[in-house]
């Protein structure tokens, strides 16, 4: 968890890289990235995490925040376990 | 990283050269002076496989990997701008569905799109709606039963005179979103639009829809999702397919270059051999091998699945359009008065290479984002220096 943490804050990182941001705040709302990022996103959860975002998963429940984002991989990769 | 393409691409290659130099580059010029492409030649590239490119093989597709891919696209880039949109329009529809359709779409549609009995196009610009695409006016409201009415107008929409199902992104409570719309769908109608610049044979229409009733199940993805992911997809995998083009065509202008500065004379030599004809040789085939190889970086980025493939790919279709709309011009230059008639191809190249730099995204926006790009890699590696 706290790896996955480290690592998806590296990787928004290059997105919001002059403003610090927090682990509950909501990236899409405080409009700290563009629509370019959240294909990029979907890239990088599949790339490196080896699942894959469905249809079903398009909820931002699961991708406006970084704690967003790591329970949404630990969901999925239980679920594909 | 080794651009050397495997035998498989190269022979590959060779086909849809073959194909493009029998089927298409005899015609093109007939095609654009009467504004449309013929029937036979969309049933040809369907017969080809051509409409299959991207599906997977489990449904019924050729499922070419991105390089093989972008080398068809380069190949009827040469042969027909007009035409690569179709390949354009019909893959981003083959891709919203791949990535954001349902189980059910995947079954239905894409065999259909394969073999072509089903034609693709996608309707995202408007009358007042260009680049500010998230700002669509077309809008869906929900039926007592829990389906939708579809109300708007979409405007400049390649092949639209001949697809049979349109992605269109409409708002939906207020957020973007994707639909897949039939055109036999009561209240959806088309207009065909002539006297352009260029893509004067990609059968462009404006799309009416006057309270068609949609499926619930008929959207892809979810509500909201409709432009950042879907159209997301679709865009992404459209500035690819141009990036490529524009290299064929670029390629088609270099071909006829050559030919003609070799055969004709002035001054008592062949204009290959007058210096400033070689300056411009040179400076087309220079440009045209760094758009290549942007476009196949973007290629082999895209087969792994690297996030970078989305800038990557805008950074090739940036550079590659600019590239044909120069060369192009160079082309015209050498061909003289010449190349201002239909005798040669390079007043179409030239003609088409202007409409490459405004669609998927015109240069200015992908400008804008390149920027940004440039800016937040330079600060990551000043943070990793840093640390």
């Amino acid at each position: 968890m706290e790896n996955n943490n480290a690592k998806i804050r590296e990787f928004m990182g290059q997105f919001i890289s002059n403003v610090d941001f927090a682990d509950d705040e909501d990236i899409f709302a405080s409009g700290l990235v563009n629509s370019l990022f959240a294909m990029q996103l979907v890239l990088f959860l599949e790339k490196d995490y080896g699942i894959t975002v469905e249809n079903e998963d398009l909820d931002y429940d699961n991708f406006r925040t970084l704690n967003a984002i790591v329970d949404f991989i630990e969901r999925k990769t239980k679920a594909a376990a | 990283m080794d651009f050397e393409l495997t035998s498989e691409q190269k022979a590959a290659h060779q086909e849809f050269r073959m194909f493009v130099d029998q089927e298409i580059m005899p015609y093109s010029d007939q095609f654009d002076e009467a504004q449309a492409m013929p029937a036979e030649v969309v049933e040809k590239m369907a017969k080809a496989g051509y409409l299959a490119a991207v599906v997977p093989k489990a449904h019924g597709g050729l499922e070419m990997d991105a390089t093989t891919f972008g080398l068809l696209c380069h190949e009827i880039g040469r042969g027909s701008a007009s035409l690569l949109s179709l390949l354009t329009v019909h893959g981003m529809v083959c891709q919203a569905i791949l990535k954001w359709g349902s189980a059910e779409h995947k079954t239905h549609w894409l065999p259909k799109l394969a073999t072509g009995e089903a034609i693709g196009a996608f309707g995202l610009t408007e009358p007042n709606i260009g680049s500010d695409a998230r700002n669509i006016e077309t809008r869906v409201a929900p039926t007592e039963d829990g389906n939708y009415r579809l109300t708007g107008h979409k405007q400049w929409i390649s092949f639209a005179q001949v697809a049979n199902l349109f992605l269109i992104i409409a708002q939906c409570e207020d957020k973007p979103t994707a639909f897949l719309v039939e055109r036999k769908t009561e209240g959806f109608s088309t207009e065909p639009m002539s006297g352009l610049l260029g893509f004067r044979s990609a059968m462009l229409a404006k799309i009416h829809m006057d309270e068609c009733l949609i499926p619930a199940s008929n959207m892809i993805g979810r509500i909201g999702f409709g432009f950042t992911h879907v159209a997301g997809t679709a865009l992404d995998h459209g500035r690819y397919c141009i990036a490529w083009g524009c290299v064929g065509m670029g390629q088609g202008c270099l071909d006829s270059s050559l030919h003609y500065s070799g055969t004709r004379e002035q001054f008592g030599k062949f204009l290959k051999d007058h210096q400033l004809i070689q300056q411009m040789t040179a400076d087309m085939l220079t440009q045209i091998k760094a758009a290549r190889l942007l476009c196949l970086h973007a290629g082999t980025l895209k087969d792994k699945g690297d996030p970078s493939l989305i800038m990557e790919t805008s950074i090739a279709k940036y550079f590659a359009s600019n590239m044909v709309q120069k060369v192009a011009e160079q082309a015209v230059q050498i061909h003289g008065a010449n190349g201002c008639s239909t005798a040669y191809p390079v007043q179409r190249y030239y003609r088409d290479a202007k409409i490459m730099e405004i669609i998927e995204g015109s240069n200015q926006m992908q400008q804008m984002i390149i920027a940004k790009y440039g800016y937040q890699n330079f600060m990551t590696a000043s943070r990793q220096t840093a640390n």
